[in-house]
């Protein structure tokens, strides 16, 4: 289930499958949920990469095409008041918290209506008020960031539970490393969650990392169960991420999942990814998660005009952001010396 | 009115917080059960339990992540970094996230924290032990940084830093954690920003910083002999910088002399002499003289060490100079 690439490496010893038989899928209007939200993140994407294209989103964007399960399936699982941490690769994330994409496609294209009002950019969606509690791109950091929102949380009492997103990269950071066992030590509300899409930037993880698994054959280290699931099975994702979160709430501690997934366009911006093998992509597209539960979902008596219907609603929304955003002014110039400090301003001397 | 040492202010004002707000934690390395490898810590685990006072292993990524994310998720964290050398390992955490996310998320996020370390030479540690940072902190926009000289200043500007809604990185100066000093009863609550002039003479401004203050007061003492009056100006913290209590002395001394113990490039007296130079020039009647560390790492001998850190002698020549 890794591609031709971790194959390679004898992914098939070691680490067993998270569940050996398959769980009950989960109601139909979650199933629903989930391919609404995964139709949502594909188009948002591909239209930050039209847009990418147009010179109207700038800088960087790291796009989540193809890995829309894993978010998907945590935004769908979580509650309402848990808390996400994601990777500069973080629309996925945001829009599975149920933020509007209009402040998302603002914040991508520098805008007033931005989510940030164009403080932060792509790399970095916030918004607190959906528990989206940042997007972070320095590898590593929001581990240990997220192990505070848990201790947070389990020092309050909330049973709330923070879900930590990064990349098969990350695994090999020393913040990882410190992220892990501390959560573990102190039993932290915290799920990891690494979505392993076979390459950090431009190079393969497997070539720099001692072993075939990055995140689930190192989970035996820090007392945890190894986990690795199907990371484009909205289904299996969703059966591990309930588990997870259960865990966690219930004062178990901290779980570590490892989703095999691939993205399916380059690292960031217009990367090509020419440096994967054409018989690579053409083994992930066909198992591009969305027409597989598009599928499931058809096969399981869906009617395919309910699909059908919620596929024009989700493309009637990316365009109307996309008019939004377009429509909404730079932000105000006064915004770069503002929030520095909490009391709104930059002030540093009298 | 009590006499305590700087260490035991350090554990008294971390108690008064801890008492006042239950959202107040504190995490660190060999704080709890051992109270601190400077004995700084002492008492507090027994006082206030193993959920609010937590040995951490050796993480000071780890450490850091958690008082952010337990600060933006509505906790008072207090986390140590035992010597401020360590800090670089854990940088990432101060200069990236904790100092950016406030600005980044357009004021979403509020990072109340509170992050001690003790800092600076004298110590006879070694370079790896007992550099002053503070100028790596102040270079960092988003980080308040305070450097207390006093037992009672410890008590004051802790309780302001933790009080505080913005991330304060703050400097104990090793040096000075069994100096012993008066502290008034009750509740000490300062705020931040505000220098304190430590003595008052019409020739001459001295501006320093933690351990620096008794050097330069002890400097002070010897110009005096010599019949030159000095002002010593204790800055307590480097952000918020207090300009005018400096541009007000000099006014009426027509002389700066700043006493760094940081190495020298990019000390904050460069900032301070900038400011003055800029926005003051036409009080001063001399040049302004910086009595820094040289630029060099810190060595361990003792011998080596005093001469390498600004010595009150070194502070009387600089006046000198300034004077000349
Ligand atoms: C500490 C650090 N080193 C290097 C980088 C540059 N960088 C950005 S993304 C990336 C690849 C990360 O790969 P992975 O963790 O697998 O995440 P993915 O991009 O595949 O989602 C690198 C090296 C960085 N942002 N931070």
């Amino acid at each position: 289930m890794f591609g031709s690439r971790a194959q390679s490496k004898g992914q098939s010893e070691a680490v067993s499958e998270a569940s050996e038989e398959p769980p009950p899928p989960p109601d139909p209007a979650t199933r629903l949920a989930l391919y609404r939200q995964m139709v949502a993140m594909r188009g948002f994407e591909k239209r930050a990469y039209d847009l990418f294209l147009q010179g109207l989103v700038k800088g960087t964007s790291h796009l989540g095409l193809g890995q829309e399960a894993i978010a998907a399936a945590f935004g769908c699982a979580m509650r309402h008041d848990d808390y996400t941490f994601a990777t500069y690769r973080g629309h996925n994330h945001t829009l599975a918290r149920g933020v509007p994409m209009t402040p998302v496609m603002g914040e991508l294209m520098g805008r007033s209506c931005g989510l940030m009002a164009g403080k932060g950019g792509s790399m970095h969606l916030t918004s607190v008020e959906h528990g989206m509690m940042g997007s972070y791109a320095i590898i590593g950091a929001h581990l240990t960031i997220a192990n505070g929102a848990a201790f947070s949380a389990k020092s309050r009492g909330t049973s709330q539970v923070a879900v930590c997103f990064f990349g098969d990269g990350t695994t090999n950071i020393g913040a990882f490393h410190e992220a892990l066992n501390l959560a573990a030590v102190w039993k932290l509300p915290v799920v990891f969650v690494c979505e392993n899409n076979l390459w950090m930037e431009y190079t393969p993880i497997a070539s720099v990392t001692a072993v075939a698994h990055p995140a689930a054959d190192r989970a035996s280290a820090y007392g945890l169960a190894p986990i690795l699931v199907d990371g484009n099975d909205a289904d299996a994702m969703y059966d591990v991420a309930t588990t997870a979160l259960a865990r966690a709430r219930a004062g178990d501690g901290p779980s570590l999942i490892e989703a095999a997934t691939y993205r399916h366009g380059g690292h960031s911006r217009a990367d090509p990814g020419k440096y994967r093998s054409d018989e690579e992509l053409e083994y992930w597209l066909g198992r591009d998660p969305l027409p597989a539960y598009r599928g499931r979902l058809l096969g399981a008596g869906v009617d395919e005009a309910v699909l059908a219907a919620l596929e024009a609603e989700v493309a009637a929304e990316v365009d109307e952001a996309t008019e939004q955003a377009k429509a909404s002014p730079p932000p105000s110039l006064d915004l770069v010396m503002s929030d520095v400090w909490a009391d709104g301003g930059s002030s540093w001397r009298n | 009115m009590a006499e305590l040492t700087y260490r035991d202010a350090v554990a008294a004002a971390i108690a008064q917080e801890m008492e006042r707000d239950e959202s107040v934690v504190f995490i660190g390395e060999d704080v709890g059960a051992a109270g601190g490898v400077f004995k700084a810590t002492v008492g507090l685990l027994e006082k206030f339990g193993p959920t609010r006072v937590l040995d951490t292993p050796i993480s000071e990524q780890a450490i850091l992540g958690v008082a952010m994310g337990a600060a933006m998720t509505g906790m008072r964290p207090i986390a140590e970094i035992m010597f401020s050398d360590f800090f670089a390992v854990s940088w990432d955490l101060v200069a990236n996230e904790i100092a950016k996310t406030r600005y980044m998320t357009n004021g979403q996020v509020t990072l109340p924290l509170v992050i001690r370390s003790g800092n600076g030479g004298g110590s006879r540690f070694g370079a790896q032990h007992s550099q002053s940072v503070e100028n790596w902190a102040m270079a960092i926009p988003g980080l308040k940084v305070v450097a207390p000289s006093t037992p009672r200043d410890v008590m004051g500007l802790f309780a302001a830093a933790v009080r505080d809604p913005d991330p304060v990185l703050f400097f104990e100066h090793k040096s000075l954690y069994s100096l012993k000093g008066e502290v008034e009863d009750g509740e000490i609550l300062d705020e931040l920003g505000k220098a304190a002039t430590r003595r008052e003479g019409k020739d001459v401004t001295i501006v320093a910083l933690a351990a620096m203050v008794p050097r330069a007061l002890a400097a002070a003492e010897q110009l005096a002999s010599e019949g030159v009056e000095a002002t010593v100006i204790d800055l307590r913290s480097l952000v918020p910088l207090d300009v005018s209590a400096v541009a007000a002395s000099i006014a009426s001394t027509g002389h700066l002399v700043t006493v760094e113990e940081n190495p020298r490039l990019c000390g904050w007296g460069a900032e301070l002499s900038s400011i003055i130079a800029e926005e003051n020039l036409f009080d001063l009647d001399g040049p302004i003289v910086r009595v820094t560390t040289p630029h060099v790492p810190l060595p361990a001998a003792d011998t080596l060490e005093d001469a390498a850190m600004p010595s009150a002698s070194r502070i009387v020549e600089g006046v000198r100079r300034s004077l000349a």
